[in-house]
């Protein structure tokens, strides 16, 4: 096998997470690709919670079959055992499961409590775990004992308690002569280790790289964890970190903090972003640059929490009342999150516009490798700010051939002006006369002429023409990629055209051009109306021959794309 | 020194004659005067309301923001910029009604701001509704058979809340009114005024006269570093007939939001270099 997808699931407060990091950035240190998906429920305690490691040479996403299951309780195997693949094993403790026994999966009974416990703690059985997986795939403990030893940096005795803990669970499966046969191959070349960040961490540290100054947010899933590590780094860094009563708060005091000069971001999800609706159009008015994150789940009202899709596209497209320019970045992997924010600073600056950088639960709190992130790739580029206005007399709006006028800082000794939502003069005087209103209007869509030409076309990979070409946005790209090299193999001709620039739409015309390389048109989109769909309708005039839509909170597949392509390229039934 | 006349601009202030709103705007400009701030180094920030069209009135920095927003926008013009001197102002629809948590939150916070809520017990901008501290029984255009509702005392949940100044001024008492916005403004930390006013053409009911009969000025020998004795004081007043007194409230020294940051001590954010490198950071992930 050339990958390995692993399994730990049990109750919320089992250390769930904290395992399969460690495992992640294991195989991660190792060289190896590595996608860590987890789900939980809305709760603090109990549930059902797992996190899933997949790992490969090159792989990007998530997949189905299941190589190792750790259940910690008897809930997981019903819920995961159909999932087995038919090498598959099932590692749990006889002594909380009683045995179990499968016709066509393998069991293997490990006493993980026990063995802990005679290692100094209970706490770590979840560590027996990864030793012994660790011995099914034939890898020494080194580079596990190395990644313990970080993660549990701050107590000694832990580390010493977790390293003898994998070292017994290596050593229950070496005499147990069971082993698995998978990433063989993989594991015997050298290769560099790889960097393991989730989607939030990748954003924080592109927003903390790009100069952001001040961050204002109310806690949201799955946006929360960028709050945390921005308040982490604060210090560190020089910037300040507000958690506000409200995302009413947040989004204007990120736009406070814009007006009197500083880069400032805020994040949310879609009922906060519902909260910052006002806001949006107001930072829109009054040209104030900013940089918001909405991180999607299930909607509509507080839906699923902990669960993934893409469902906001809409929403935050045409949010706020009335018409004005904004810019919408689907970061498509963890690099994506980390330049694209940096670059979202730059476009929100350099037109003064809102900048909305739409992820997703799936994206926002998976953990992916990167072979590098490069801090020199995007510079820093603010724009028009001045220090005196004296060649055009305080006009903060001044009527330009771009549409941008120049920023003028609060401090400034001849800048004076008043910054506005409502419609204003040059000047920032209320101005509601037909003739102001018309010229104010275009003067702030002017900037789209110069803004199109910088918004990227969607990218290919794969095949750059042939029978089918699948049709994506945003974190929907990892499981496109998987299915596209899936389906290579299995002798397609099939190219992903991933979409990561949304609003304004790409130039059209070269947009059709790339599409019309493909022989049948596939959408692949996570939520019910396809709302990229019609986005995509609208400004190309053109319609895909099928879609898959999937709306469970759950991430779509790559099993599931390759169904699809097979089944619409077999002339099956059209849903679309 | 600075001459209050730095702070006007030439405009055509559309404000009813015989509004309160004038006696705020020249109390703060004289204050900010008389304290040597510089219309470049002040900034006024609005949420929406006759009153918050303050900031096109004068001559400083000025965001004139959305309808009760004005102090989380000031929240973040001040951090950003702590050099600043920053006010938010705005109508008691504004801070009290729609805006009311961002004042509550704000107090607690005790961000360096001076908060001056034009308290005309109506809603004037939108034509005469209802306002929080609009007395039961009134009648207005949303309440045409009287007011249901208590009105609030903006004064008990500002000292409640956590401000370190609280006062209550009169538009009809220009010398009190200016040595409140001055000290307010000099003091460190949340700083807030309620100004009663008239709002001559929605509130016929609390009429300049009405408040010149009540009005008095709290005794010179008050203690207002005593949270109980300025509770009691706000308390003496409810918004119908009676005594209401005027001036400092409570007024005490705590550390303020942005005493608690060491990312300030080295200078406003706005003058930071924007030169962070995450490459060891990066590390952490490998
Ligand atoms: C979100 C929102 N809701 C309602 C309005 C309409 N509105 C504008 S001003 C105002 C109330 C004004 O009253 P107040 O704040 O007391 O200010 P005043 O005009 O009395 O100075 C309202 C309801 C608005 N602008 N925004
Ligand atoms: S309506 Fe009332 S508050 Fe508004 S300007 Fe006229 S008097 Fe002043
Ligand atoms: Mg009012």
């Amino acid at each position: 096998m050339t990958n390995l997808n692993w399994l730990i699931g049990g109750p919320a407060g089992a250390g769930i997470k904290v395992t399969g990091l460690i495992l992640s950035k294991t195989f991660s240190r190792l060289g190896l690709n590595v996608f860590g998906y987890t789900e939980y429920p809305s709760l603090a305690r109990g549930g059902h919670n797992n996190f899933n490691v997949h790992v490969s040479k090159n792989k990007k996403s998530i997949a189905k079959k299941l190589d190792v299951l750790i259940a910690l309780d008897k809930n997981t195997i019903e819920l995961h055992k159909d999932k087995m693949s038919s090498s598959g094993i099932i590692i749990y403790d006889p002594a909380k499961i009683e045995n179990i026994e499968f016709p066509n999966i393998q069991t293997l009974p490990l006493p993980l409590k026990e063995v802990a416990t005679e290692c100094g703690s209970a706490l770590a059985q979840n560590t027996v775990a990864l030793g012994a997986t660790m011995a099914l795939i034939g890898i020494e403990l080194d580079t596990l004992n190395s990644v313990i030893e970080n993660v549990f940096s701050k107590k000694a005795k832990i580390v010493d308690v977790n390293i003898s803990a994998a070292k017994k669970g290596y050593e229950l499966v070496k005499e147990k002569n069971i082993s698995l046969n998978c990433l063989t191959d993989e594991l015997k070349e050298k290769i560099e280790p790889k960097l393991l960040i989730s989607g939030n961490e990748a954003i924080s540290l592109g927003a903390i790289q790009a100069g952001c100054k001040f961050y204002a947010a109310y806690p949201m899933t799955p946006a929360s964890s960028i709050l945390h590590f921005m308040a982490g780094k604060a210090r560190e860094f020089d910037f300040i970190v507000k958690q506000t009563e409200d995302e009413i708060a947040a989004i204007n005091a990120t736009i406070g903090a814009s007006y009197a000069g500083v880069r400032a971001m805020t994040a949310t999800s879609g009922g906060g972003f519902c909260l910052m609706t006002e806001g949006l159009g107001l930072a829109a008015e009054s040209e104030t640059p900013i940089v918001i994150v909405n991180a999607m789940r299930p909607g509509p009202s507080t839906g699923m929490p902990t669960w993934t899709d893409q469902s906001d596209l809409r929403f935050v497209s045409h949010a706020s009342q009335g018409e004005f320019l904004s810019v919408v970045i689907a970061p498509c992997d963890m690099k994506d999150c980390f330049y694209e924010t940096m670059n979202a600073f730059n476009i929100a600056e350099n037109y003064q516009i809102p900048v909305i950088v739409l992820t997703d639960k799936l994206l926002s709190e998976s953990y992916g490798t990167v072979d590098e992130l490069d801090v020199n790739r995007i510079g820093i580029d603010r724009g028009v700010i001045e220090s005196t206005t004296s060649s055009y007399g305080g006009k903060r709006y001044l009527f330009t051939d771009t549409g941008v006028s120049p920023r003028i800082i609060p401090g400034a000794v001849d800048g004076i002006h008043v910054a506005t939502g409502n419609e204003h003069d040059e000047y920032g005087e209320i101005d509601a006369s037909s003739e102001n209103r018309v010229k104010m209007q275009d003067k702030r869509y002017r900037k789209l002429e110069s803004l199109q030409k910088i918004i990227p076309l969607p990218k290919v990979y794969g095949s750059e023409s042939g029978e089918v070409g699948i049709i994506c946005w945003g974190s929907t790209k990892l499981s496109a990629l998987d299915a596209q090299e899936k389906l290579e193999k299995l002798g397609y001709n099939v190219g992903v055209v991933c979409f990561k620039y949304i609003l304004p739409f790409p130039d059209s015309e070269d947009v059709r051009k790339i599409l019309k390389r493909f022989n049948k048109l596939i959408m692949v989109e996570a939520n019910y109306t396809g709302q990229f769909l019609g986005m995509f309708r609208e400004n190309l005039l053109i319609d895909v021959d099928d879609k898959l839509l999937k709306y469970d909170g759950r991430p779509i597949y790559p099993e599931e794309i390759v169904e699809k392509v097979k089944s619409v390229l077999s002339g099956g039934e059209n849903n679309g | 020194m600075v001459d209050a006349s730095e702070y006007n601009k030439k405009c055509d202030c559309d404000w009813c004659p015989g509004c309160g709103n004038f006696s705020v705007m020249v109390a703060l400009k004289n204050s900010l005067a008389r304290l040597g701030i510089k219309p470049h180094e002040s900034v006024l920030v609005s949420g929406i309301g006759c009153s918050s069209k303050t900031p096109h009135w004068m001559n400083m920095y000025g965001f004139h923001g959305i309808h009760g927003r004005a102090l989380p926008i000031a929240t973040g013009v001040k951090l950003a910029n702590s050099e600043l001197t920053v006010v938010a102002a705005g109508g008691d629809g504004d801070g009290y009604g729609i805006g009311l948590n961002h004042f509550m939150q704000s107090c607690k916070r005790n961000i360096n701001l001076t908060y001056i809520v034009h308290n005309n017990r109506i809603y004037g901008l939108t034509t005469g509704q209802a306002s929080p501290t609009t007395n039961k029984g009134t009648i207005t255009r949303s309440t045409p058979f009287g007011n249901p509702e208590e009105p609030i005392n903006p004064l008990l949940i500002a000292i409640s809340s956590g401000a370190t100044f609280v006062a209550r001024g009169f538009s009809g008492n220009l010398a009190q009114l200016q040595e409140l916005v001055k000290e307010a403004i000099a003091h460190k930390g949340f700083a807030f005024i309620d100004v009663l006013m008239p709002c001559v053409t929605f509130n016929r009911m609390n009429s300049i006269e009405w408040y010149r009969e009540r009005v008095s000025p709290i005794n010179s020998d008050h203690d207002f570093s005593d949270k109980e004795k300025a509770l009691s004081l706000a308390l003496k007043w409810n918004g119908e007939d009676g005594e209401i007194p005027t001036g400092i409230f409570y007024k005490i020294d705590n550390p303020t939001y942005s005493d608690g940051l060491p990312q300030l001590s080295s200078g406003a954010l706005v003058k930071k270099k924007l030169d962070a490198d995450v490459s060891d950071v990066l590390k952490e992930f490998m």
